[in-house]
């Protein structure tokens, strides 16, 4: 299983350098365990620019929200441990960064929403005093005035009633009203990157358009990037620039979201395509992807999609396909990627 | 037109709220408050609506898994709600469901074979004992899964498998209805299209009609012959999937349908209705039309007058200004 990236051809040379604020290089995530060692991100390499959204789609187990752990720094270590890779910051290495530097950057100029905003709240300290945290901590401000920033934050967030609320508890809130303190605290400090892990999977799907409606608005105001991790392509359609679609831990390929669903040059991609379904028109049967993601603790030799492609040869069940340019902004990690999609 | 071979009639579930060292009752969550449809031999109905509506209540008053606190529903017109334990049991053979959860809704600790096997022990009068194994065996070869893997268990299984084992053991006793509970919910979009194909071959090889449950209205309406929307605990909605689909009528649907995400970039929708707030409690829900309090088109009629569900243009539906209002672009 060795698998090289040319890294000067797996990017896209026409791109900006001075845009890029977040670049993931080559990531190389091991979770050593009883059962074995998993590699959970396996050459992983995205970048997020200014004012634009990049999607990271992906089915359970594919890795997705691994590189994000580890761009935050809260990969449990033991038992993982990043192996490779570099994870730049307006071109600085965080992963090469001392730990005070870093945490100026972590929390502060990126920083991250989860799916289960209950969770994530501390339940025994009122929201406002959760988002004044911040101040406190990172600004050093007083409680006072942290309060007063808490409560513009949610009135930013569109809280009802902030000022009221701002003493109330997490579970005092719905799921929906949970996230968007999630969200204000994730803007307290103004990042230049967001990154929000499945923010509205728990949400229903009214609750879920304002949430996503919010983020946009958002983004508008402050010109963030926002990394947003999901599995839903329906969303990504929606919301998304730039999508690099994961699956066994790799990418296998990345495109600009209408090019994607245009002409996808992986089968996996393709394959998640046909089993859609829209609620604008009821479709034909839908012909999926055939058996089941791997398990991580098992990915299969060559190209980890092999044993559920309609186009495998022989050289797929032995050699891992690089990602590699196919068109200008395309890359693919597909050894017949311009044959299939022909088809 | 056939007879239907299920008629649900103002299905009512209220779960006392009970306080004070007497748990005295001081009021009551409304889960599901007067529900009526029919469901027709071989269709498909779906049931939609967002956490909290009901629709998942309905689904277990039906095999009585909850009991409801007042209505009918007449299986082959039989009150299913009248039925004595006996009887029940006998009922359940017609009428199985398969849940969500396939990791939970799976014994951990017996085989595969087993559990697919368990209906006929409860009703041993079906089968002799001797068929049972390869009856089994051709179960586990209907819903695609290998019959050399009868001993093994549960998490022997991946998430999607683990819904076929529930799909097997809900045809065991070849049962007339099935009620899917958000049968794919918890599955990847690759597992979830396989799902959802052996869900519609099994449908034409047994005719079987399915109440289908579930919060995603693309599933839903690929699946579905007609479908219902409920909003706290009531149908607001409900008609041929193309009709609700194509032109709802009831403001709750054009809302919830404009904010399902299609899957297709270059797709312009016509309306995009942002709903404020959240949906209010059940167990204080605003008087008249339940919805009121977050539609646009409220009126003074709206509290005081609860609008029935009734044809207007394409669908039925509840409201006093229903009009009809297409969603998304031409596809």
């Amino acid at each position: 299983m060795t698998k090289v990236t040319p890294l000067d051809t797996a990017y896209d040379p026409h791109r900006p350098e001075t845009a890029v604020l977040l670049e993931v290089r080559d990531l190389e995530v091991e979770f050593r365990m009883r059962s074995g060692t998993v590699k959970a991100s396996n050459m992983v390499s995205y970048h997020v620019d200014k004012g634009e959204t990049l999607a990271i789609v992906g089915e359970s187990g594919s890795g997705k929200t691994v590189s994000a752990q580890a761009i935050m720094g809260i990969i449990d270590s033991p038992p993982g441990f990043v192996t490779g890779g570099e994870i730049l910051f307006r071109g600085k290495d965080i992963l090469q960064m001392e730990e005070k530097e870093r945490r100026e950057i972590r929390g502060d100029r990126i920083s991250m929403i989860f799916q289960d905003a209950l969770t994530a709240l501390n339940p025994v300290f009122s929201v406002g005093w959760q988002i004044a945290e911040m101040f406190r901590k990172h600004r050093g401000m007083s409680k006072s005035d942290g309060y007063k920033r808490a409560i513009e934050l949610m009135d930013l967030v569109k809280i009802p009633s902030a000022s009221e609320r701002v003493n109330a508890y997490p579970h005092e809130f719905s799921g929906g009203m949970r996230q968007r303190v999630m969200i204000a605290m994730a803007l307290a400090l103004d990042p230049d990157v967001l990154i929000a892990d499945e923010p509205t999977t728990a949400l229903d799907v009214t609750v879920q358009a304002q949430i996503m409606e919010l983020l946009a608005e958002l983004q508008q105001q402050t010109g963030m990037g926002l990394i947003l991790i999901t599995h839903d392509l329906g969303v990504v359609a929606e919301v998304a620039d730039r999508v690099s679609v994961m699956y066994a831990a790799e990418v296998v390929e990345n495109a600009d979201i209408e090019e994607l669903f245009v002409r996808p040059y992986h089968p996996y991609t393709e394959g998640l395509m046909r089993s859609l379904v829209r609620p604008d028109h009821k479709g034909g049967r839908l012909s999926p992807i055939k058996g089941s993601p791997p398990d991580l603790l098992a990915i299969p030799s060559g190209c980890p999609f092999h044993p559920r492609c309609d186009y495998a040869q022989d050289i797929c069940r032995t050699d891992d396909p690089p990602l590699r340019v196919i068109e200008e902004g395309r890359t693919s990690a597909c050894h017949f990627a311009e044959v299939f999609s022909d088809e | 037109m056939s007879e239907p071979i299920l008629s649900v009639r103002d299905l009512v579930k209220h779960y006392p709220i009970r306080q004070g060292v007497f748990r005295r009752q001081v009021g009551s969550i409304k889960a599901v408050d007067g529900v009526s449809f029919d469901l027709m031999p071989g269709e498909t109905l779906g049931l939609v609506g967002e956490s909290g509506c009901g629709k998942s209540t309905v689904a277990r008053t039906l095999l009585r898994l909850i009991e409801p606190t007042s209505g009918q529903a007449l299986y082959k017109g039989t009150d299913i709600f009248s039925l004595g334990k006996g009887d029940m049991r006998e009922l359940r053979q017609h009428i199985q469901i398969i849940f969500q959860d396939p990791y939970a809704s799976l014994n951990p600790r017996i085989t595969v074979g087993d559990i697919i096997a368990e209906p006929w022990s409860i009703h041993s009068d079906l089968l002799p004992k001797g068929k049972v194994g390869d009856q089994v065996r051709q179960l586990l070869e209907l819903v695609g899964l290998n019959p050399n893997h009868v001993n093994r268990y549960p998490h022997q299984f991946s998430g999607g498998q683990r819904q076929r084992i529930g799909v097997a053991r809900a045809l065991a006793l070849n049962p007339s209805i099935i009620i899917c509970d958000e049968p794919v919910s918890a599955l990847d979009v690759s597992v979830q299209a396989q799902v959802v194909n052996l869900l519609e071959d099994i449908q034409d090889e047994f005719n079987l009609s399915y109440i289908f449950i579930a919060h995603d209205l693309s599933v839903v309406r690929h699946i579905s012959d007609r479908v219902a929307v409920m909003y706290l605990g009531k149908i607001v909605e409900e008609g041929v999937e193309t009709d609700l689909y194509g032109n709802p009528s009831h403001p709750y649907t054009q809302a919830l349908l404009s904010a399902v995400p299609v899957p297709d970039p270059g797709s312009e929708k016509k309306t995009r209705i942002l709903l404020q707030g959240d949906v209010p409690s059940a167990a204080n829900p605003p008087s008249g039309c339940h919805f009121r309090t977050r539609c646009w088109k409220a009126q003074d009629i709206c509290a005081e007058v609860e609008p029935p569900l009734e044809q207007h243009f394409d669908t039925l539906a509840a409201c006093h200004f229903a009009a009809p209002r297409e969603v998304f672009a031409e596809g």
